[in-house]
């Protein structure tokens, strides 16, 4: 049974698991887009640990933190697509495991 | 059993549940839909922490611009259904699943070992969430960074131009 206050560590703790989720996303998948999307659950995790962080210590530092990490996540996104669409062009390809011309 | 918990515990199952979703699905689109549920669970977690201000910002950045750019591209690639999600050698899948047992194990036994102590929400919670607490500080003790970053994302938007134009033959 959930106490009355959910506790920090609670937060902690799903941060954790939505991390490791998005590792096991990059680790695994050979789609480019999708390791893309996982690499947007490991940054979310950690918006979710600073934000928990900041409502519990008091501090508006945690939540400027998540505000200026969307901004770089979503320059991120703009690159990132922008390398999946230039590694199409060139490839024909968006699977990470057929792009292996620097394997010897 | 307070409404702050069971809210907890409906977003939270939600959260891990949709993660999971968007990384097993072999359509990138279903995956890429699971992503914008992801997103509103957040949202609704983020509004458990008082934190309005991250809670909009979530749904208009990552769910509205970031997504619609994924699916974009998913659909200008025309990206169909893998015939397998994960590569060809299964050492990879086990690999992961071990690495995320590892991690899992690792940061709960941190968290257990050192718990923070905090039960509760600070009392000015609710004050620092807000648009204007957030302009305030953004305005004043965050200004350089804030200026940095709009120059990044003006690198970013040049970078993205450069590398997705089509190659022109010179002469």
């Amino acid at each position: 049974m959930l106490p009355t206050s959910i506790p920090l560590d609670y937060y902690l703790i799903l941060s954790a698991l939505l991390f490791v989720t998005g590792v096991v996303g990059v680790v695994t998948r050979r789609n480019a887009i999708v390791i893309f999307m996982s690499l947007e659950l490991m940054l979310n995790a950690v918006n979710l640990s600073l934000v928990a962080f900041s409502s519990y210590l008091g501090d508006t530092a945690g939540q400027m933190f998540v505000f200026f990490i969307m901004a770089v996540a979503a320059a991120e996104a703009a690159v990132g697509l922008a390398i999946v669409l230039s590694l199409f062009r060139n490839k024909q390809t968006v699977y990470v495991d057929e792009v292996n011309i620097m394997k010897w | 059993m307070s409404l702050q918990s069971l809210l907890f515990a409906v977003f939270a199952i939600g959260a891990v549940a949709s993660a999971i979703a968007t990384i097993t699905r072999k359509n990138p689109v279903a995956s890429a839909m699971s992503l914008v549920a992801h997103f509103f669970m957040l949202t609704g977690l983020y509004l458990t922490l008082e934190a309005q201000f991250v809670a909009a910002v979530q749904v208009l950045v990552y769910a509205g611009a970031i997504m619609v750019l994924v699916v974009f591209v998913i659909m200008l690639l025309n990206v169909g259904r893998e015939s397998q999600a994960t590569g060809g050698r299964p050492i990879r899948t086990t690999l992961g699943t071990l690495l995320a047992v590892l991690l899992v194990g690792m940061i709960s036994v941190t968290i257990a070992a050192r718990p923070t102590g905090l039960n509760a929400m600070a009392s000015n919670a609710t004050t620092i969430g807000t648009t204007e607490a957030i302009g305030q500080s953004l305005f004043t003790t965050y200004l350089f960074p804030f200026e940095a970053v709009s120059l990044l994302l003006l690198a970013a938007l040049i970078g993205a131009l450069i590398l997705a134009k089509r190659h022109v033959q010179e002469g």
